[in-house]
């Protein structure tokens, strides 16, 4: 029955409609599994052996009715919400079913999920390597097929990285494509739901049926959607090509930041991603340099206001109404709401918050200028393939800038797409394709065919 | 000499349909706790507001009847800071972007006397929870043993609230009374709230210093203040914050006729009802740092947008009290005084005006309707239209209740009855009362020389008052 949990969405969906196995059986190969692999990689959290439908990974922090919904903090480690958030009720209503919760970084804070409150999730390809994070959970879980596809959340590019270390394709859709009503909030403005998947294909259908406007979230609104998500792929892209589209790679994401030892591109990682463009090019796509200046800013600016959102998010947790008192907080959320507090205080708000808000201001115009030039851009995903399991948890401020690829799309709202494109050192690297707001569509159409064209197979044994 | 520096801040529950940020009822007065409750008023993780145009649209409408510039970009902030009845941990509020700014509204005393008091800004927030404390030995399904318990009501927490921040230019208490009662008829007139003190849809914080005439140094039109000011807070009861704002007042004077200014200090202070004294209730030490920080779970709006047209709230703007009084006098030819009262609550000047329309086809004259209903106390909101006018039109045409009009006449009377005058006076006799008695047949003979003069139209009970009043001294 190992095929079963092998197949993609669609190839799953194909299945079901002819009748080659039923839900039920569906569901028993990836409990099995689950029961048989998750030991090794603590990806879940809680396990829905009522799972009836096609099997859905949900991160933890996504409100599910009547399953504990924790966001990985012992603070509210037996939370169960009333009510199911805006994805959820989307999935069931497409004959999904949530076959388990998965594990996180606490409150989404990290990059390694290492941060979790109950034990770090394993990478898939190397069980002493991190899967990265925050969604660690979701991605090692599509990766190591305890599920057809999850749901993860990004908010500095916490779904694009982890897919990229597992090698996994992940989606951050555009903010505001889609609702995050039900999602426990860690920095508000910069927060998307997006579908970790097998494949390019996959993640179109799951961004297609969680997207759209929702009454409940007052940025999720019909005026910010300018088009359809998905709409189908054109005939030319589907005939394998990338004629006439304009690929954007921006030249500070390939330069060692000066003074900055051992934090630049790692080599084998810029080897695939190299490779990759030229495979693109290959395809007919005109790659064309382009500059995002203040890249430089982006970790900086994204650290004060993501810190400052999560001290307020956060107080809520105050263990009136439901879950613990604050003591129970991870040392990484009381890193940040210190952060965030001290950022937002009297006297330091002007230099702080409010500088860093016109900072983000300018690179989202960057990206504006950038795609006057370009339909997308191509860059790393992650300076690094992933680590070793506490090798950088000593160490917050080297984690924080692993996010430097990840963190500018999310301060100006665009979509980003992580594709597997290759291997170093035996490990999946990503590559990652930004689009223009709200144009979620030519990016799902260069990744699925470039995705196509490099034809990865390999999985990782376990 | 010393004059007090005061300014106002008036919170007020909006009656809207549904809460600020979600669907619940936000008619909660008086409902079972913790039923008019969702996951956005609970503040539950994951939960996210979206806003009432409702309210949007009531608070434009008070900045409006206070004069106030619309805020052409205006959006919410978080203002953060624990207490068990703030849902989220912080309260979404403006500060630095509020929707209305820069208004004025004139009040006047009983004589009349005009003062005009700056508005800062009128700006959208939302309600917290309310507490109920309970003592252990009242015996309730909750409390089982002898523990005190505080209880949490979360049907108000999001209910909207808008605040009414005005400049210092209070100078007496006597001010905040027709303020507070003029801003009531405003919300009641524009019938965005019920603005009820009692049951706390408005509530009053006070801001009171007090400062040397003609000390330069501190001038309140040069924004130049005294260096400290006392914030009066947590009051309940109108009453009570008038009789707080005099004794501080009183002690801020006292410190500072006898050179003890250092103790006049930045703090927050409540009224001990029992005492009939203000104690302090936070120090400047211990004032809360409340983080403002634009809300990013909601996006900014335009005032003059697709969604909140301006021009179309103005439009829909109904006529205010200082309007219709106006016209009243200019239109129907009504004293001033009667137009005032008339126009107090906006039911009653609706009545009014129907009964005008009514009186018309009978050829009753608005004044003497005017007269009549003042006059007469009649009870407009209970009463028949047509069973007034019949009632008026029956008993005489153009009954005449003007006291000024009649009181000339009593005193012609006087004038030409000196010698039955000199009888009554002499028959008046302590009674007890202040008042005096005199004569009731020697009385009753003056008022039917009056009833004469005005062809019996003078109203009879109106005439012995005038009467008792002239001769009974």
């Amino acid at each position: 029955m190992s095929d079963i949990t092998s197949l993609t969405l669609t190839q799953t969906i194909a299945a079901l409609d002819e009748k080659k196995f039923s839900e039920e059986e569906l569901n028993n190969a990836y409990l099995e599994r689950i029961k048989k692999l998750d030991p090794k990689l603590n990806a879940f959290l809680e396990i829905n052996e009522k799972s009836n439908k096609i099997p859905a990974a949900i991160k933890s922090l996504i409100s599910t009715r009547g399953l504990k919904t924790s966001s990985a903090s012992k603070i509210i480690e037996n939370y169960n919400p009333p009510f199911n958030a805006t994805v959820i009720g989307r999935l069931l209503d497409k004959g999904v079913s949530v076959i388990g919760k998965t594990n996180q970084d606490e409150f989404a804070m990290g990059s390694s999920g290492e941060n979790s409150a109950f034990g770090s999730t394993k990478n898939p390809w190397d069980l002493i390597k991190v899967p990265g994070g925050s969604s660690s959970g979701s991605v090692a879980a599509v990766a190591a097929d305890l599920a057809v596809f999850a749901l993860g959340t990004d908010t500095g590019g916490s779904i694009r990285q982890p897919a990229s270390l597992c090698g996994v394709v992940g989606f951050k859709p555009s903010y505001g494509r889609v609702s995050r009503y039900g999602a426990i909030s860690m920095a508000s403005s910069l927060d998307q739901i997006g579908p970790i998947g097998k494949s390019v294909e996959d993640v179109r259908l799951i961004l297609e049926w969680i997207q759209g406007p929702d009454g409940f979230d007052s940025n999720c609104q019909p005026s910010s959607h300018l088009r359809g998500a998905t709409r189908v792929a054109a005939d030319a892209h589907l005939g394998g090509g990338l004629n006439g589209v304009k690929v954007g790679v921006p030249k500070e994401y390939f330069a060692v930041p000066a003074g900055r030892q051992g934090e630049g591109l790692d080599s084998g990682v810029e080897k695939v991603v190299k490779d990759a463009i030229k495979e693109m090019e290959e395809l007919g796509a005109e790659i064309v340099e382009i500059s995002l200046p203040n890249t430089q800013y982006a970790v900086a600016v994204y650290y004060i206001i993501m810190a400052s959102e999560v001290s307020s998010n956060l107080a809520r947790f105050d263990g009136i109404r439901f879950g613990g008192d604050r003591s129970l907080f991870g040392a990484e959320p009381k890193r940040r709401i210190m952060l965030g507090t001290f950022a937002l205080s009297t006297g330091y708000y002007d230099d702080y918050y409010n500088k860093a808000a016109k900072v983000r201001t300018l690179i989202k115009k960057d990206f504006e200028k950038a795609f006057e030039k370009c339909d997308v851009i191509v860059g790393p995903v992650s300076p690094t393939v992933a680590w070793k399991l506490g090798e950088k948890i000593s160490d917050p401020l080297t984690m924080y800038l692993s996010d430097v690829y990840t963190i500018p799309a999310s301060l100006a709202g665009i979509p980003g797409l992580s594709v597997p494109a290759g291997f170093s050192e035996g490990m999946p690297v990503g590559v990652q394709i930004l689009g223009k707001y709200m144009d979620e569509e030519t990016i799902l159409n260069v990744g699925e065919v470039l995705e196509k064209a490099l034809d990865i197979k390999e999985k990782p044994k376990l | 000499m010393y004059k007090p520096v005061i300014g106002l801040e008036v919170h007020v529950e909006l009656n809207t349909k549904s809460k600020m940020f979600c669907n619940c009822s936000a008619d909660y007065f008086g409902k079972k706790p913790n039923t008019h409750t969702c996951p956005v008023c609970l503040g539950l993780p994951g939960a996210l507001p979206f806003i009432n145009k409702q309210a949007i649209e009531g608070c434009l409408k008070i900045g409006l009847a206070l004069n106030c510039t619309p805020a052409e970009e205006s959006l919410f902030e978080r203002k953060n800071y624990f207490y068990p009845d703030l849902a989220k941990g912080f309260q979404t509020s403006q500060y630095r972007w509020p929707l209305s700014v820069k208004g004025w509204i004139d009040i006047e005393d009983k004589s009349g006397e005009k003062k005009r008091i700056r508005i800062n800004r009128a700006h959208q927030e939302e309600d917290t929870a309310k507490l109920m404390h309970q003592l252990g030995n009242s015996k309730t399904q909750e409390t089982s043993n002898n523990e005190n318990i505080t209880g949490i009501d979360f049907n108000r927490s999001g209910v909207p609230l808008v605040e009414i921040v005005t400049e210092p230019d209070f100078t007496d208490s006597s001010q905040i009374r027709d303020y507070a009662k003029k801003l009531q008829q405003i919300f009641r007139y524009l019938g965005v709230s019920n603005a009820d003190m009692e049951r706390g849809d408005m509530r009053l914080e006070a801001n009171v210093s007090v400062r040397e005439v003609g000390n330069e140094k501190w001038d309140v039109r040069t924004g130049k203040l005294p260096p400290y000011r006392v914030e009066l807070k947590n009051i309940n009861s109108f009453r009570f914050m008038v009789a707080a704002v005099e004794y501080e007042i009183k002690r801020q004077i006292e410190l500072l006729e006898a050179g003890r200014d250092d103790e006049l200090r930045q703090e927050t202070r409540g009224w001990d009802e029992n005492k009939k004294i203000t104690y302090v209730q936070r120090s400047k030490e211990e004032a809360h740092d409340y983080r403002y920080f634009p809300e990013p779970d909601l996006p900014e709006f335009r005032v003059q947008s697709s969604e909140f047209r301006i021009d179309d709230i103005k439009k829909g703007m109904p006529e205010l009290p200082w309007m219709k009084a106006e016209r009243f006098v200019k239109e129907l030819g009504l004293k001033i005084s009667d137009a005032k009262i008339l126009t107090e609550e906006t039911e009653l000047a609706d009545i009014f005006e129907k009964l005008v329309k009514i009186g018309r086809e009978k050829e009753i004259e608005p004044k003497v309707l005017a007269n009549y209903v003042v006059n007469q106390k009649i009870d407009l909101l209970n009463k028949d239209p047509n069973q007034i006018i019949d009632d008026i039109k029956s008993k005489s045409v153009g009954i005449i209740s003007d006291e000024e009009e009649l009181d000339k006449v009593c005193r012609e009377v006087i004038d030409e009855n000196g010698g039955l005058v000199q009888f009554y006076k002499r028959s008046l006799i302590p009674s007890g009362d202040e008042i005096k008695k005199g004569n009731p047949n020697m009385l009753n003979v003056l008022i039917g020389g009056v009833m004469r003069k005005t062809q019996g139209k003078a109203n009879a009970g109106l005439v012995r008052k005038i009467l008792e009043k002239l001769l009974n001294g």
